[in-house]
């Protein structure tokens, strides 16, 4: 039986008060929420703690309500089954629930949290693997080691950021509310993360992503796309979230985020500049699809060969885009997808 | 001379209630609920295949709900309702879901199964009558080697499909031994 | 006939399996599930090279340790083993030289788990790192410092293997169609849900060990050579399994720590292997590169077959010599080829060890045999179906390669699956396609492991007041054994099969049976329960024959009564006469070995057969290949109970599904590429079609109320008939296993580019294989039998 190493357990009264735990002595304490990121992490010995502060059972980071201006804030401890389910959500933001209803598998969401899943820790398959196998491989720069091993050249860590609900949040344009032993910020989602697969979250350590704030105005559509070999359980090798306004059919506003292409997710820009003010049809949803593609440049550590990856990119946003709003049938006849 | 007294750590006595009963047990609080239940209450009957949350063979209920107990601290589940694989029978009476894994064939090699009847039940609490893709998706962080889930996935159906029509069988099943 | 001449009355019914309950209500005590008071906790240190020489090893730090018991490296276990007499390669902990990331070579006892995994920190190896081999390539080369093994040879080559049944080359010569076919089939895993585990307790001398393994038998005599103990000194219970798929079926280094650490410390020992060690003990599925010849006329009669296979072993010998023979034994089983050439290969390479999985050596050469001839097919223009059907084997004969048919429900099975799947008016669209293939397998292997004259299962029944308890060798993997056991016994006693008490799998108790594996329960040891339940019947109905005062052919005994009583009553009635109703029975397959070298691997006393059909829709932009439904019709020559029999197919084509299309025993730098549950993709509920099974039933006349095998043969069709599909709805060939989306993508490329269309193999690596060994086939007075 695997198990974890020993550390010891504490249950902050508030999220402030877990913010100043952690801050005591930020090199050796970890927030947990669900764990299940953070357990089989420890339990490879990747991660080490002297000390869990547990921040599920605050009453600040529960619940799903309605926030100002007709924003919808999600607790940074709500399941990500209670988000999946949520009426709310699935009405307002169906894009958000997908995400979060895609996440690993049923008793997994059961426990992982929204605020666990932004702060996900980045994956890659030379390094989420046990203590025994890293050692043989020869450890990475990621962990206790001084080399990248699927990039052996390289200064940087290309660990994967695998979220599936960062990408949905970073397109809505979510804002978290960290919490610190001082006090309250906010931060837009798109600037919670760095293109580092190491140092991959911008917030402090000690700070506590107490709720989601996700604007929700009338007529915003949604979609999450996640691309994964299995249909439960992996993570996703590529995935894209696209929020889209349309003013009948006119493109108001387009966002289009990649997951699991880059070290954070990565937002489509020329895509979305180039569907912002187009036309909602058959013609601009290809290429817009075929702009977002562009930039994503999958390496070979993640599940899937690299080059299937990549090549699948196009096709996910392209899924999102046309499952987000329905696209008008192209008046000549002759058929969409084929390569 | 040996130390019997080798494992240290921060060690608390956790209060569980396990299938209605109010259990205590002194574990430390790096050891997950996976090892309390199997180790120290002696709840065997929950299985583990990867103790990574990969497989779902140690999937309890907490206040009804699947969860992973190889992922799961018994101090955070203090408080809350536990249901392991040797809660679901009342007494000598097989849960229905149970009857109808044994009916169908559902259970080959038995161990995916504690984890399997676990979260249907949990399913058909929720959504007592389910469609074959309902069922599907709620299993589907439950990997079986054996049965290709087809007999699984019948016997979920057929338990509901019961419930639904008020027709369930009682005594013994038929040719089944102890 | 059992019931005095009447219809069967549990055989042939889908009743619950015997152990159902327990496993449903989680009392069922798997080998993880022992507890015995005192237990130590062991754990192995495995080396972190994939090729070394161990040049010392330092234990003292650990030893110190507060909480560790017991410390001991190769010194401790001197005495290699392993399961085939010839290969005997392996050491519980490797003494002097490691061979793949993860072989053992120090183990620790300790007072928990989590000081046994503290103390292996402290135990210090010296290694000399040698040049790792990691392809069949690289292992055909001469090796970079040393070969892998001390025997074998050229270079890295195990085992080479050279038969030749019938004139070929005049075959060839005959033909007017000849093509040539490279494929390759990757390695995978069982990974069964339960890591493998074990207890051990040694009191005054005995040693006793509990173990999730499928061969009790063979780990009893494996303990005795290494451990230098009796038999009648060692007890090995198999405990109920939570899965094998033969990948639980060789002596396995914890299993042999936990007696020796036992022994030495006077506690009993326990060892639960982790999930990544699991994948390290693997015993899986061999990659095997293959090349098969083909020779046909224009009317679709096949002339003659050359095959070649270069299996990739692994580390050690384990069953590799009987997989590569099997890797060219079961071709002829379901064509009649007239003229065959053989030529396999293993080589050793620095990965875990392979072996054998459901299938043993013939998943591969199946999957290589048929989407040759669909390729066949289409070079004649024939439909593959009615090529397949122009060739099929015909029951009661013997193929070329000596090996003796009975029963056959090839074409009965093919004619299910047609139909049933409209295969032959099926839409034609693209990205829409259908394949279909055939396949069979054994019902036991004709030969021990090790050379003897004894009986394969041997059984023992006994009746008195109490009531009936089967004592039975035979290993309930999940299968359903048990109740297949219990079922033959309540036929012949007119019982129900949950009034029979069995007793299975402990060697103290249990009379010798060989092991589940090769598909043999159903068949060996049922025939010998068979055997022994006739017996204990006979004299029941002696006793009350004669209290009736009749013959005892009048004597009926079904539904609970014997003649004009109770069976309880005729139980002690016979009791007053004889003490305890024992009778035993013992079950030895004819010897049908050809007469050749190497004859051993591929008789059986029967053939099981089966016929699929699978339906995809591929999409030629993502190559994603989504299986719509798969049928399966499988000649089990009689189901002893439908339900588990199908049971048996729904999991088998599972487990096909999963190896054709994303399953992989992969390396990368010298080690596993992901010895993870999570990265080893194993197919969930959301991700199997629908399957329609088909059981056929030819009634074997040497079966247990004509019963073959059920637990490995489906899963062989269902490979090739996938990649068959793929190409009926893209019109790729993807010649190699798991057909990933990436494959036919590039395969897709190629056509474009003007190439052949195909993903596979380009060349065949030249291999030393010796002259054939020349065959004469059988000749008309013994083909048909
Ligand atoms: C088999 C498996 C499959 C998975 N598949 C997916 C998948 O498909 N997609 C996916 O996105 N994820 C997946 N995950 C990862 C993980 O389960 C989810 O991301 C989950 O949402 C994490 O939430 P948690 O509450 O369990 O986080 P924890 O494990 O408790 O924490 C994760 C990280 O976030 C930090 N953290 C947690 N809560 C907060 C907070 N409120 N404020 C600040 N920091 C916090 C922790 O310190 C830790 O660093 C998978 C995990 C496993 C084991
Ligand atoms: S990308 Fe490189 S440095 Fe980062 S985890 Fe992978 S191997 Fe290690
Ligand atoms: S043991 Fe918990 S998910 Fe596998
Ligand atoms: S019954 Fe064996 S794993 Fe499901």
């Amino acid at each position: 039986m695997l198990r974890l190493p020993r550390f010891s357990y504490r249950r902050p009264a508030s999220a402030r008060e877990a913010a100043a735990m952690v801050a005591e002595d930020p090199e050796q304490t970890l927030l947990l929420a669900g764990g299940t990121d953070l357990l089989p992490k420890l339990k490879r010995r990747q991660l080490a703690a002297r000390v869990l502060v547990d921040v599920r059972h605050l009453a600040e980071l529960a619940g799903i309500r309605p926030g100002p201006a007709g924003a919808v804030e999600v607790g940074g401890g709500v399941t990500l089954a209670a988000a999946a389910g949520d009426r709310t959500l699935v009405g307002a933001l169906p894009g958000y629930a997908t995400a979060a209803g895609q996440v690993s598998s049923p008793p997994l969401r059961e426990a992982g949290t929204i605020g666990g899943n932004l702060c996900v820790d980045t994956r890659c398959n030379y390094y989420d693997m046990g203590e025994e196998w890293r050692r043989a491989i020869g450890y990475c720069l990621k962990k206790d080691g001084v080399q990248c091993l699927v990039a052996p050249g390289s200064s940087r860590c290309w660990a994967v950021s695998s979220s599936d609900t960062a990408p949905m949040a970073i397109a809505l344009q979510g804002v978290v509310v960290l919490v610190g032993p001082d006090g309250e910020r906010e931060l837009p989602v798109a600037d919670l993360y760095r293109d580092d697969g190491i140092d991959y979250l911008a917030k402090r350590p000690h700070e506590v992503v107490a709720r989601l704030r996700l604007p929700a105005p009338p007529g915003r559509r949604s979609a999450y796309v996640k691309l994964r070999r299995r249909g439960s359980i992996d993570f996703p090798i590529a995935g894209a979230a696209v929020a889209l306004d349309l003013d009948g059919p006119a493109i108001v506003s387009a966002r289009i985020v990649l997951s699991a292409v880059g070290s954070s997710p990565v937002e489509a820009v020329a895509a979305e500049a180039f569907l912002t003010g187009r036309r909602w049809d058959e013609e601009t949803v290809l290429e817009g699809a075929r702009l977002a593609a562009g930039p994503a440049k999958p390496l070979d550590n993640a599940d899937g060969s690299h080059f299937w990856r990549k090549r699948m990119v196009r096709v996910v946003v392209e899924q999102a885009l046309r499952a987000a709003a329905p696209v008008p049938a192209v008046s000549v006849a002759g058929t969409a997808g084929a390569t | 001379m040996v130390n019997e007294t080798a494992t240290a750590g921060e060690v608390r006595v956790v209060r569980l209630r396990v299938n209605g009963e109010l259990r205590s047990a002194l574990a430390p609080v790096h050891a997950t609920l996976l090892e309390v239940l199997r180790e120290q209450l002696g709840l065997t009957g929950t299985k583990h295949g990867c103790e990574l949350g990969e497989c779902g063979a140690c999937t309890v209920l907490v206040d009804g709900r699947p969860q992973l107990s190889c992922l799961a601290l018994p101090v955070q589940v203090e408080g809350r309702e536990i249901t392991t694989i040797e809660g679901m029978a009342v007494g000598p009476d097989l849960h229905p879901l149970q009857r109808s894994f044994v009916e169908t064939g559902a259970v080959q090699c038995g161990y995916c199964t504690p984890g399997m009847l676990l979260t249907a039940a949990a399913l058909l609490e929720e959504q007592p009558h389910p469609s074959r893709a309902e069922v599907e998706a709620a299993l589907a962080g439950n990997l079986c080697r054996c049965t290709g889930y087809v007999k699984i996935v019948d016997a979920v159906l057929l338990a509901a499909d019961r419930a639904g029509t008020g027709r369930m069988p009682d005594g013994p099943v038929d040719g089944a031994g102890a | 006939m059992p019931g005095g001449g009447g219809e069967l009355q549990v055989v042939g019914r889908p009743l619950p399996k015997v152990d159902a309950v327990a496993k449903v209500t989680g009392r069922t005590v798997y080998a993880d599930d022992v507890v015995l008071p005192r237990t130590l906790h062991c754990k192995l240190l495995r080396s972190p090279h994939p090729h070394a020489r161990v040049l010392a090893i330092d234990a003292d730090g650990a030893r110190r340790l507060p909480g560790v018991h017991a410390v001991i490296t190769g010194a401790d276990l001197p005495v290699a083993y392993g399961i085939l007499p010839v290969t005997q390669d392996e050491h519980a902990l490797e003494p002097s030289k490691v061979r793949f990331v993860g072989d053992p070579v120090a183990a620790v006892a300790a007072v928990d788990e989590e000081t046994a995994q503290a103390a292996l920190d402290h135990i210090v190896v010296e290694y000399e790192v040698l040049g790792p081999v990691m392809s069949i390539e690289a292992a055909l080369r001469a090796p970079v410092d040393e070969p892998i093994q001390d025997y074998g040879g050229p270079a890295n080559i195990h085992k080479l293997v050279g038969l030749e049944f019938g004139d070929v080359d005049e075959g060839f010569a005959r033909a007017e169609v000849v093509r040539e076919d490279l494929f390759f089939y990757e390695g995978n895993t069982h990974l069964p849900i339960e890591q493998h585990a074990s207890t051990a307790a040694a009191v005054d001398g005995r040693v006793t060990l509990w173990s999730s393994t499928q061969t009790p038998h063979y780990v009893h005599r494996a303990l005795s050579r290494v451990l230098g103990l009796p038999m009648a000194q060692i007890r090995v219970i198999a405990t109920p399994h939570g899965g094998g798929f033969g990948g639980k079926s060789d002596p396995f280094a914890h299993e042999i720590v936990v007696c020796k650490l036992a022994m030495m410390t006077g506690r009993p020992v326990r060892c639960t292997l982790t999930r990544e060690e699991v994948f390290y003990a693997h015993r899986g599925r061999h990659p095997v590169l293959m090349s098969v010849r083909l020779g046909a006329t224009r009317d679709g009669a096949i002339t003659a077959l050359h095959m070649r296979t270069a299996l990739d072993g692994g580390a050690y010998g384990s069953y590799g010599v009987a997989s590569t023979f099997y890797t060219g034994a079961l071709q002829t089983t379901t064509y009649a080829i007239p003229a065959y050439r053989f030529e396999g290969c293993r080589v050793f390479t620095n990965k875990a060890p392979c072996g054998p999985k459901r299938g043993h050596g013939t998943p591969q050469p199946r999957f290589a045999l048929e989407l040759a001839l669909d390729k066949l097919a289409e070079d004649l223009g024939m439909d593959p179906v009615s090529l397949r059907q122009r060739n099929f084997t015909r029951p009661f004969t013997r193929t070329v390669n000596w090996l003796r048919i009975t029963s056959c429900g090839l074409e009965e099975c093919t004619r299910r699956v047609v139909e049933a799947s409209s295969y032959h008016t099926r839409p034609r669209r693209p990205g829409h396609g259908m394949g279909f293939a055939v396949s069979s397998y054994l019902s036991g292997a004709g030969t021990a492991i090790y050379w003897n004259r004894m009986p394969h299962s041997e059984c023992q029944v006994t009746i008195d007041r109490g009531g009936v308890t089967v004592f039975s060798g035979a290993t309930d993997i999940g299968q359903g054994s048990d109740s297949v056991l219990a079922t033959i016994v309540a036929e012949e006693l007119g019982l129900q099969p949950g009034a029979i008490r069995l007793v299975t799998a402990d060697t103290d108790l249990t009379p010798v049976d060989l092991g589940s594996y090769s598909s043999r329960v159903t068949f060996m040891a049922g025939n010998a329960v068979l055997q022994a339940a006739r017996r204990a019947r006979a004299l029941l109905v002696e006793a009350v024959a004669a209290a009736m005062g009749c013959a005892p052919q009048e004597v009926v005994v079904a539904q609970g009564r014997v003649g004009d009583r109770s069976f309880e009553a005729a139980a002690a009635l016979a009791e007053e006469r004889l003490g305890v109703v024992s009778a035993s029975g013992s079950y030895t397959p004819p010897d049908l070995t050809g007469p050749y070298k190497g004859a051993g691997v591929g008789p059986s006393p029967a053939y099981s057969y089966s016929a699929a059909v699978v339906e995809v829709e591929a999409d030629p932009r993502t190559g994603v290949v989504a299986v719509q439904r798969v049928w399966l019709a499988h000649d089990v020559g009689r189901a002893i109970n439908p339900q588990l029999v199908v049971g048996q197919v729904e999991g088998g084509v599972y487990m096909a599904l999963g190896e054709a299309l994303l399953e992989e025993q992969v390396y990368r730098k010298g080690l596993h590429k992901w010895p993870s549950m999570l990265e080893y993709k194993s197919l969930t509920a959301l991700d199997m079609p629908p399957i329609e099974t088909f059981l056929v039933e030819t009634l074997d006349p040497e079966g247990p109320y004509g019963a073959k095998e059920a637990g490995q043969g489906p899963l062989l069709p269902v490979v090739p008939a996938l990649a068959s599909a793929v190409h009926d709805a893209l019109g790729v060939w993807v010649d190699e296993v798991p057909v990933t989306p990436e494959k036919v993508l590039r395969a897709l490329t190629d056509r474009a580019r003007g190439g052949a269309g195909r993903v596979g193999p380009r060349t065949f690596p030249a291999i030393p294989y010796p002259a054939c060994i020349k065959v004469a086939p059988p000749d008309a007075a013994t083909a048909t039998v």
